[in-house]
Formats: C-alpha cells, sequence, structure tokens
C-alpha cells in the first residue's frame, strides 16, 4: 500500500472546527486593459466554506469566475474586496506561509520540460525548503502513486498529456499541502487518462485529503465533489450537494423527444405538450424546453409521461427516457447561450 | 516547519532551481562560451591588432609604463565586457518568455512560497553566475592568447574585471528581464538585439577610444552602461583606473541595476499577480 497521506487530515474531523477556507463577499475586479476600457468584475462577492476533508466543486461555465477565484485561493492573486481566510491566516499578509500548506494543480501545464521526471519534483520540493532525502522519499510515493515510476528518469517533453497532468498533480503533493487546489484537472485529456484522474483523485478523497476543484464536466462534479457551487457571471447561482442541486432544481426523470428537423411537427408537439404541465396525474410534467431538433420534457416518471405524450397524439421521431443529472441543473441555472 | 525555517531564502531557491536546470543543458552553451572568445581574439585582437599596431595609430590606444598599449591589450578587456553584455541579455529574453510563456514554470514558481520577486531576483542571481562563468572563461582565453598582463593591486588587475563585467551584465539583466516578461511574442527581442546591443558593441569604446567619435556622439556613448564596464574592465585589466573613476563607473551600474530592479519588480507582480 503506498502512503498517500498528505497531511494531518481526517475525514471524521468534527464539523466544529474552523473551516479551512473562508470567503466572504469576495471580489475581484480586473482593471481596464484598454486605457478608458471598462474594469471587468470576474468575481461579484461570493460566500464559501471549505471543511476539512471533503472535495469541494466550482462549478460554471468559461468566464463564471471560477479560476479568479481560484488564483486568490492560490495567494497569486490579489483580491479586490471581501473578506478571504485560509487556514486561519490573511492571504494578503502571510501568502508565503498559506502557500507552503497548498497544493496547487493549474490549468495549463507548467513543467520544466528540460527535466526529467523526477527532477521536476526534484526542484519543486526545493522550492518548499525541503531536504534531498525527503523529497527522494516523498517522490518514490508519488511516482507510485501517479502510475509514472517506471518514466522517473524519462525527460518530460515527450510524455502524453495524461502523463503530464498526473506528473503535476505529483508535484502538487510533494510538500504534503492541508488542501489541493486543481484548476480543470481533465480539461484536454481523452476518456481514458480521465478516468485515470479521476481514480487517483478519488483515492486522494478517501485517504482524506481536502481536494477544492474547478471544473465544466458535470460527469466530474457529480463523480467527485461533496458539495459545490455553481457559478455564473461571477456569482453563486446555487450551492449544495450533487443530489440536492438535482432535487431541487431539476425533476428526477427527463424524457427526450426528438422530431425532424424541419420544426413544424416540433412546434405544434410543443403546443400541445404544454397540457401536460402541473396536471397531477402520474406522468405529469413540471417543465417542458423546446431546443432546435427535441424538447425535453422534465418528470419524476419519464416513461409514464411518454404515454400520456402518445395519448395526446404526438408522434416523435425518437424518444429517450434518463436519469436527470448536474448538467440538467447546470444549463437550467446558467442557460444555453454559448459563452466564448 | 523546522524544515522550513532552516531553508535558504527564497530568491535562492528560485537560484537553485534555475542550476537543476543548468546541469542538464550546460553543454550547449559552453561551446559557445569558449568560441567567442576564441574568434573574436584571433580575428581582431592578433590579425587586425597587428596592423593597427604597426599603423601610424599606435598611440591612441594609452600608455603604460610610457609604452604604447598594444591593441590586443587595449581590445581584450573591453570584449569581456561585451561578453557580459550580451551573456546577460541571451540569457534575459527567450529563457525569459519560455519561462513565462512556454513552459509557464514561473508560474509554477509562485505557486509554491516563493512570490514574483523572489522569481525575478532569483533570475537575475542567475544570470549573474552565466555571466561569471562566462567571464571566467573569457578571461582564460585571453591568458592563452596573451592577452593578460600582471597589472593593478597584486598583479590582479585582470582577473577583478571578472567582477566588473558580471555587474555591467546585471546591469542589462535586470532592465531586459524586467521588460522581457512583459513580451507576449519574441518580435522585441531581434529589435534590441539590432538596434540596442549591436550599436552599444560598435560605439562604447570597445574598438577605438571615445575621443575617436565625432563629438555629438560622445556624450551619448558616455551615458551607456556599456561604456562604464568597458572602461572599468580596461582601467582594471591594464592597471590604468583610478579610484574616482572606479567608483562613478561602479555607481553608475549599481544605479542602473538598482532602478531596473524596482521596474522590475512592479512589471512581475502585473504580469504574474494580476
Amino acid at each position: 500500500m503506498v502512503d498517500i497521506s498528505t497531511s494531518p487530515t481526517s475525514a471524521l474531523a468534527p464539523f466544529s472546527e474552523a473551516p479551512l477556507i473562508k470567503a466572504v463577499g469576495l471580489r475581484k475586479v480586473f482593471p481596464p486593459t484598454k486605457r478608458g476600457g471598462e474594469p471587468f468584475t470576474a468575481v461579484d462577492g461570493i460566500d464559501f466554506e471549505l471543511r476539512r476533508g471533503e472535495v469541494f466543486g466550482f462549478l460554471g461555465p468559461n468566464g463564471a469566475g471560477k479560476s479568479s477565484t481560484m488564483r486568490m485561493i492560490g495567494c497569486v492573486s490579489p483580491m479586490t474586496g471581501g473578506d478571504l481566510t485560509i487556514l486561519g491566516m490573511d492571504p494578503r499578509v502571510d501568502s508565503s506561509r498559506i502557500k507552503a500548506r497548498l497544493g496547487v494543480v493549474p490549468q495549463e501545464d507548467s513543467l520544466d520540460m528540460e527535466l526529467r521526471v523526477r527532477e521536476n519534483l526534484l526542484i519543486y520540493g526545493r522550492y518548499f525548503g525541503l531536504k534531498r532525502a525527503e523529497i527522494a522519499a516523498r517522490t518514490a510515493e508519488l511516482l507510485e502513486f501517479v502510475q509514472l515510476s517506471d518514466r522517473a528518469e524519462s525527460p518530460v517533453e515527450p510524455l502524453s498529456g495524461g502523463m503530464k497532468r498526473r506528473l503535476t498533480i505529483a508535484r502538487s503533493l510533494i510538500n504534503s499541502p492541508e488542501i489541493l487546489i486543481l484548476d480543470e484537472p481533465t480539461t484536454g485529456l481523452d476518456p481514458q487518462a480521465r478516468h485515470v484522474v479521476w481514480d487517483r483523485l478519488f483515492r486522494l478523497k478517501q485517504a482524506g485529503t481536502t481536494l477544492i476543484l474547478t471544473t465544466h464536466y458535470m460527469d466530474e462534479a457529480e463523480q467527485l465533489c461533496d458539495r459545490l457551487v455553481v457559478m455564473d457571471h461571477g456569482r453563486i447561482a446555487a450551492e449544495g450537494s450533487p443530489r440536492e442541486l438535482i432535487e431541487r432544481y431539476s425533476t428526477r426523470e427527463v424524457l427526450e423527444i426528438r422530431f425532424a428537423p424541419d420544426g413544424a411537427d416540433r412546434k405544434a408537439a410543443a403546443a400541445s405538450l404544454a397540457a401536460l404541465i402541473g396536471t397531477g396525474e402520474r406522468g405529469a410534467v413540471e417543465r417542458i424546453e423546446e431546443l432546435p431538433d427535441r424538447i425535453l420534457l422534465y418528470s419524476d416518471d419519464g416513461e409514464a409521461s411518454l404515454a400520456a405524450v402518445h395519448g395526446s397524439g404526438t408522434v416523435p421521431v425518437a424518444s429517450l427516457v434518463r436519469r436527470s443529472s448536474l448538467e440538467d441543473v447546470f444549463l437550467h441555472l446558467t442557460g444555453r447561450t454559448l459563452v466564448d | 516547519m523546522s524544515a522550513v525555517t532552516a531553508a535558504p531564502p527564497m530568491a535562492v531557491r528560485e537560484l537553485r532551481g534555475l542550476l537543476t536546470n543548468y546541469r542538464r543543458t550546460w553543454r550547449g552553451s559552453i561551446i559557445s562560451s569558449v568560441l567567442g572568445p576564441l574568434m573574436s581574439l584571433v580575428a581582431l585582437g592578433m590579425s587586425l591588432g597587428k596592423i593597427v599596431d604597426a599603423g601610424p595609430g599606435a598611440h591612441t590606444f594609452g600608455t603604460v609604463d610610457g609604452r604604447p598599449v598594444k591593441y590586443l591589450l587595449f581590445l581584450a578587456p573591453a570584449l569581456m565586457a561585451n561578453a557580459g553584455m550580451q551573456t546577460a541579455i541571451g540569457e534575459s529574453t527567450y529563457p525569459v518568455l519560455s519561462s513565462m510563456k512556454w513552459q509557464r514554470t514561473f508560474h509554477a514558481s509562485i505557486a509554491s512560497p516563493m512570490g514574483s520577486f523572489d522569481v525575478f531576483v532569483g533570475r537575475l542571481l542567475f544570470i549573474g553566475f552565466r555571466v561569471l562563468m562566462n567571464c571566467g572563461i573569457f578571461l582564460a582565453v585571453m591568458a592563452l592568447f596573451g592577452a593578460v598582463r600582471a597589472a593593478g593591486p597584486a598583479g590582479l588587475g585582470p582577473v577583478l574585471a571578472v567582477p566588473a563585467a558580471v555587474l555591467t551584465g546585471l546591469a542589462f539583466a535586470a532592465p531586459v528581464v524586467a521588460w522581457a516578461v512583459t513580451q507576449d511574442r519574441d518580435t522585441g527581442f531581434s529589435v534590441l538585439f539590432r538596434f540596442v546591443m549591436i550599436p552599444l558593441f560598435l560605439f562604447s569604446g570597445t574598438f577605438f577610444p571615445l575621443s575617436q567619435l565625432p563629438v555629438v556622439l560622445q556624450p551619448v556613448a558616455y551615458a551607456t552602461p556599456l561604456w562604464h564596464g568597458v572602461d572599468l574592465c580596461r582601467g582594471l585589466a591594464l592597471g590604468t583606473a583610478t579610484t574616482g573613476s572606479v567608483l562613478l563607473h561602479l555607481a553608475y551600474l549599481t544605479a542602473v541595476i538598482g532602478a531596473a530592479v524596482w521596474y522590475g519588480s512592479r512589471t512581475f507582480r502585473r504580469k504574474l499577480n494580476p
């Protein structure tokens, strides 16, 4: 069994304990990039708490303010307003002492391509003032943990994207951090590589490491997060466990019915299906959403709703009943408009 | 925690990281460190020097012990100061842009207990080391060609020229690193090489005394950090420096470094801690 313990953390820590991170009215405003331009508010007054041993997620579309929040927590971007306490300290005065106890997996890789895998961990451990012997022992454990032991002496450059990500995760753990911050840890990885990363993060979670992560993958948030907030336009739109959020903002099931692309059938169907909303009968629909090629019916019993659809005389080209997911919550809260 | 309190200052941690990296990459740089001085001393100092020493201008390069200074001896310490500048500018441009944009190692450094100013100072310390190395090699090549004569205090004047060249290098490294970190592309670098480095190389008193320049250009040349470095290295190597001139040059170069470090602390913070 590899020792991947990170810090004196315990999943069983009492809830009465002070939160590891506490933000109140946290704001980040960037000055105008051009003379006479408008300042940009990236984070617009958010409140959250991170408790020891939990996995806390920030979910949101691009530009929602997730990365700006992570950078403030990582003490590399000064906050504009509000209060932020990390491990009981103020990042404005104690950034170096806070950073000594954090691990950071940035969105873009920042490995030293001219060095070997092992050397990347060596120089990073030295940044934290660790002794060589200590780093060597920890490097062996961490490379084992991220399944790179046999690549210890390879140059970094030719490693695959997934391997580089795993090396970055190993590097972020070199100082046995009390909080591990991951900014979109699996963006850009292929499905196999993503699952390996998830598996490693899940094991860290089981070992009691406190994780804080951003993602725009719903399945990632559902798999890993105990609690999460949905961010949109710099604000927190909702907060809770994945299950709670689905219960609060969606229905148990979703019925998707598909129509021919010309749209005539779909428009007629949407009009007649509106009668199914809130009937109180089995198969009643809570909400209907019309998309270009299909109609989504949010319902607690998708099969019964499908029967009701057929009963109303509507004949879709295809239909699908599925369980509601965080994606439905997310799209409900942040809208379907493409954010560029 | 005790390991952390016993650890070296933050900027030294960045320096150590860069030295670890350099242990992997030094082989590529060492060839130009040796070939550079070798070629310039053979071509300019020895070959051209023979003609100059035999010609009517032989007396223009000053005198030591009542005899005219040979062109090779006049030129070599100035080329060392130039090597300091060129090494410093080389290390301050592409490698800095790479750490900022391409490999993003600056971002990795500041996620550790180091801050952006530590990363900046650590980089300057590393460049100081590289200049020291190249100028040390330069001195060895000079000795090989007989371009070193015992002079100055305890005859160690030529050796003192090496730290003077390091100071000269840092007077370029500090402003160039401070500026390079703000660059989005490398296009500005070729402008710097062509329109700053080459003119300084040609017009800062390396090849001829500044008195040979057109009068209008002389004040410009006197204001450049390279002239101060050239005059300091040459004065120390030949033993012709006066206390006053040494202090003036040291003060000027130190002031340039100080101002650039202040400027760089701002550019690094703006780029790394937005």
